[in-house]
């Protein structure tokens, strides 16, 4: 290999130029060339610094841009009066979306009572029979059942529940939330009751515990900040659902809590809104969008900063 | 023994053995076991049912057309005739127009999250990206509807449709009142992105310093290291994430119908109004006339359910690959 | 007695030296015990007999066998998955390997400190050390006499000047050395007729340590204690019988004295000289 033959690929340094005489015009023709490589890969690297750092500012764009017309056009719609009256009849001026926001209170209650206890008992079936061929089946399904469109719980609980019984009723919107909610209670509390060292459960078994006792009143009860985060963290993600609901619930005007009648929601309710017509249900919409996206907010920021202290304890 | 020191319990080893007490502990065991596993098998049972009950329903469509459901076009409730294709078709573009916008940015964000930014930035920004995935479905349809619309409608369309060559084909063509396979095609890509950029930069932070380290050894700039030596090898992770945010494309629902259009006609034009599969079932089942209507919109929903089954499982077995690679 | 060597000098003991070999019964016996991991022979044909206001100390090289022996003897080995035991080990004459016995019947007799503290991070200290007596069904003390052994334990532990005024207190916030006289109490409060500890003073500065110590050679009043360590001076400070044990053998038990100045094998002297460990 010659200097006049410089190799491809990684370039190494340029040699220093020999002492004993000027470098001859090949070697600085060599060195020229490796010079402006480097400089045009350095560019090149200075440029995709740019370029992924206009990329993560165009993603975060949108988001910016979302609440920003949520506060704009939601806020003035939010008084005394939306947190505390039915829909007026369209046309009318006022009302408020307060029996959505209760209806959506049941909802996530009878979704919570259907897939907190599944969730849970999942979650420590798959702790504590971890590498089983059960368990590893189980927790695939778990995944797949998460990957489910929410529309197609919703035909599942309309065949399954709302056809038999003749009517819509908001269990049958619980029992298609409560599904949802399951994979994710499943996956958060495997992991929290995983991170609880064996030292705990030995400790206990060796005091006489029963292998019961240890799970649910040591193991259990010392992972319960971590469940509680993830089922909040279900509850948020399911509250904002509305395809499951579109035909189980199928909203109502009225006040209503009962589990066997159709029911508002909030998220249905701005559905219904957002496609209408008239210009004082839009701004409804907006109000009821912007109570929504704040309710999942304060959940979402809630649990990072409970799993973030966590952490700082020296989790893992 | 002194009195201080007798045991506290009736069964004294000494007087009447341990006794087993097979009460009490023994059958709370079982109980307890039990349970677990009966909660653990909700979950098989659950997604046997689901399959089962929308399979039954779909069955009469799915035998009265046959595999002709999904390539015909002709959708005529009154007349009881009905084919998918236009919603199969409006999903897979929808879903590929999403991607194509979606992954570059997905990428550019992991990218930068992972290699470029200063620690005290990569959490607040990580954080901003992952709460666009925290946002309904429906609060991006609303917000759809009355300020991306008309942003399209107004000035993007008629941009597009104005440049020079590609303007005049057939994808740009055609009014543009709004409600378009564009318009659905840019939301999903705005909710697709979060799960793509997340998956990303965990296989990003994943791969080992040694890679990382040969590479600058031999003298590469950050940006050649990234290129050459990290993002191929967490190629497979990458590509699983993308696959996981196609899964979750396909499924969206709402912000979809509400910006879509909801029409039965498949258009070269992304101007033009079009349906997806979980669209197409959002907008009518509500209003179906006749039991084969319902049928058949259980029929899509069947389709779809297979369709997300599969994406979603690739994607996990891509990602889980990764995983196990970069653990051993 | 033999001449007694030069050694640490004894923590004060209001206790009378332990009385001739043979004077106390037995209490807790394993004969023959073998204890498996799969097919990996971790105790071999050990047998071995702990009596009555004694302690033994068990020491060897790591890997030794010598915890697993230990959980062999409250029956906490078998809670590792594919462990396994063949032999039997007899409490005060019943064998706790029976078919019939259960083997949380067992942990209440046979209590068991571990290497590092755990206590339970949702109770108070209280209720650590209560922890204990509350799962004993219709055996199940007041709550009056439950302070009151928790009182008591808290004082044989040296702990109950310290913590007194704060039991309602999460027992996380206590030092290291604190916890781990806190799961000594915690152990105690059963008052069982045999106490095993597993390297207790294991990851403790040196002033727990002798702390723990002067409990644990107190503790002969009116328990068996079985200490498994790998401080060879702990053991000669502490114990009146110690066991040597090498790759699953025993090889040599005798009274600490004797085991330290004159042993029998050569193995144990060599170990003992520091020539291996």
């Amino acid at each position: 290999m010659t200097l006049t033959n410089p190799p491809h690929g990684p370039v190494s340094p340029p040699r220093p130029p020999v002492r004993t005489a000027r470098p001859s015009v090949m070697q600085r023709a060599a060195a020229e060339r490796t010079r402006t490589t480097i400089g045009r890969r350095r560019i090149v690297n200075v440029v995709m610094v740019g370029v992924t750092c206009g990329a993560a500012l165009v993603a975060t764009l949108p988001l910016v841009f979302i609440l920003a017309h949520l506060l704009k056009a939601g806020a003035s719609s939010i008084n005394w009066d939306f947190f505390t009256q039915i829909p007026k009849p369209p046309g009318e001026a006022g009302g408020g979306m307060a029996n959505a926001m209760v209806g959506t209170l049941v909802l996530i209650l009878a979704a919570s009572a259907f897939g907190l206890p599944i969730g849970i008992g999942a979650g420590l079936y798959l702790a504590e029979n971890r590498g089983t061929h059960l368990a590893n089946a189980v927790r695939f399904l778990s995944d797949v059942l998460n990957g489910l469109p929410s529309i197609v719980m919703g035909i599942f609980a309309w065949q399954f529940l709302v056809k038999p019984m003749g009517k819509f009723t908001a269990l049958a919107g619980g029992i298609a939330l409560g599904a949802m909610m399951i994979p994710l209670v499943t996956r958060t509390t495997e992991e929290m009751i995983r991170i609880v060292p064996v030292s705990l459960r030995e400790a206990a078994l060796a005091l006489g515990y029963s292998r019961w006792r240890t799970s649910l009143i040591v193991v259990l009860r010392t992972a319960l900040p971590g469940i509680v985060t993830g089922a909040l963290v279900a509850v948020s993600r399911i509250a904002g659902e509305t395809a499951p609901l579109l035909f189980t619930v199928l909203g109502n005007q009225f006040w209503s809590a009962s589990l066997r009648e159709p029911i508002a929601a909030l998220p249905l309710q701005i559905f219904n809104f957002a496609i209408s017509p008239y210009d004082q249900q839009h701004a409804l919409a907006w109000a009821g969008a912007l109570v929504l996206i704040g309710i999942v907010l304060i959940i979402s920021l809630a649990a990072r900063f409970a799993t973030r202290s966590r952490f700082g304890r020296g989790g893992d | 023994m002194s009195e201080a020191a007798r045991p506290l319990v009736t069964t004294r080893p000494d007087d009447s053995g341990i006794a087993a007490r097979i009460e009490g502990s023994a059958i709370g065991d079982s109980v307890y076991r039990w349970m677990t596993t009966g909660f653990a098998l909700c979950i098989p049972i659950l997604l046997l049912f689901i399959a089962l009950e929308v399979g039954a329903a779909a069955w009469p469509a799915l035998k009265a057309f046959g595999f002709g459901f999904l390539t015909s076009s002709e959708w005529d409730p009154p007349h009881n005739i009905f084919g998918a294709a236009p919603a199969i078709y409006g999903t897979i573009v929808s879903s590929i127009i999403a991607l194509v916008i979606a992954t570059p940015l997905a990428l550019g964000v992991a990218i930068f999250l992972s290699e470029f930014a200063p620690s005290w930035l990569r959490q607040p920004v990580a954080f901003l990206v992952d709460l666009l995935a925290a946002i309904p479905s429906v609060v991006y349809g609303l917000w759809g509807i009355f300020v991306l619309q008309p942003l399209l409608r107004d000035h993007v369309m008629p941009f597009l449709s104005g440049l020079p060559l590609i303007g005049q084909t057939s994808v740009f063509e055609g009014p543009a009142y709004g409600p378009s396979m564009l318009s659905a095609g840019l939301i999903l890509a705005i909710m697709v992105l979060p799960f793509i950029s997340a998956v990303s930069r965990e296989v990003l932070m994943a791969v080992p310093r040694s890679q990382r380290e040969a590479a600058l050894a031999l003298g590469a700039t950050k940006w050649e290291m990234i290129a050459d030596a990290v993002v191929p090898y967490a190629r497979s992770g990458i590509v699983g994430g993308i696959i996981l945010g196609l899964g979750r494309a396909l499924g969206e629902t709402m912000a979809v119908t509400m910006l879509i259009g909801n029409v039965h006609k498949i258009s070269a034009s992304l101007f033009a109004p079009g349906y997806t599969m979980a669209s197409l079932i959002a907008n009518e089942f509500a209003e179906a006339t006749g039991d084969l209507h319902i049928s058949a919109l259980m029929a899509v929903g069947a389709v779809l359910f297979v369709v997300t089954l599969i994406v979603n499982g690739l994607a996990r077995w891509l990602v889980w690959r990764v995983s196990r690679e970069t653990r051993s | 007695m033999a001449t007694e060597p030069p050694r640490a000098p004894r923590p004060t003991a209001t206790v009378a030296p332990p009385a001739a070999a043979g004077a106390e019964r037995i209490r807790l016996e394993a004969t023959a015990l073998s204890a498996f991991f799969a097919s990996a022979e971790a105790v071999r044909g050990v047998s071995i007999t702990f009596r009555d206001r004694e302690v033994t100390a068990i020491i060897g090289p790591s890997g030794c066998g010598k915890s697993t022996l230990l959980r062999c003897l409250n029956r906490m080995h078998e809670t590792v998955p594919t462990a396994r035991v063949s032999g039997t080990v007899s409490l005060d004459g019943q064998d706790i390997y029976a078919r019939g016995i259960n083997a949380i019947e067992v942990r209440r007799h046979v209590g068991m400190v571990f290497q590092r503290p755990t206590p339970f991070p949702t109770m108070s200290i209280r209720d650590n050390v209560a922890a204990g007596l509350q799962i004993l069904g219709r055996d199940k003390p007041s709550r009056a006499e439950t302070d009151h052994i928790v009182e008591d334990a808290l004082k044989r532990t040296a702990l109950w000047d310290e913590v007194s005024t704060r039991l309602k207190d999460s027992a996380v916030g206590l030092s290291g050395g604190q916890q781990q006289r806190l799961c000594i109490a915690r152990a105690l409060a059963t008052r069982p007729a045999v106490l095993l500890l597993d390297e207790p003073t294991a990851s403790l500065d040196p002033i727990s340590t002798q702390k723990v110590e002067e409990l644990v050679y107190e503790l002969r009043r009116d328990m068996t204690v079985v200490i498994v360590t790998h401080n060879m001076q702990q053991a000669a400070r502490v114990s009146d019988r110690t066991a040597f044990m090498l790759t699953g053998e025993l090889v040599e038990f005798t009274a600490t004295n004797t085991l330290f100045t004159t042993p029998s094998d050569a193995r144990t002297e060599a170990y003992i000289t520091g020539r291996f460990g």
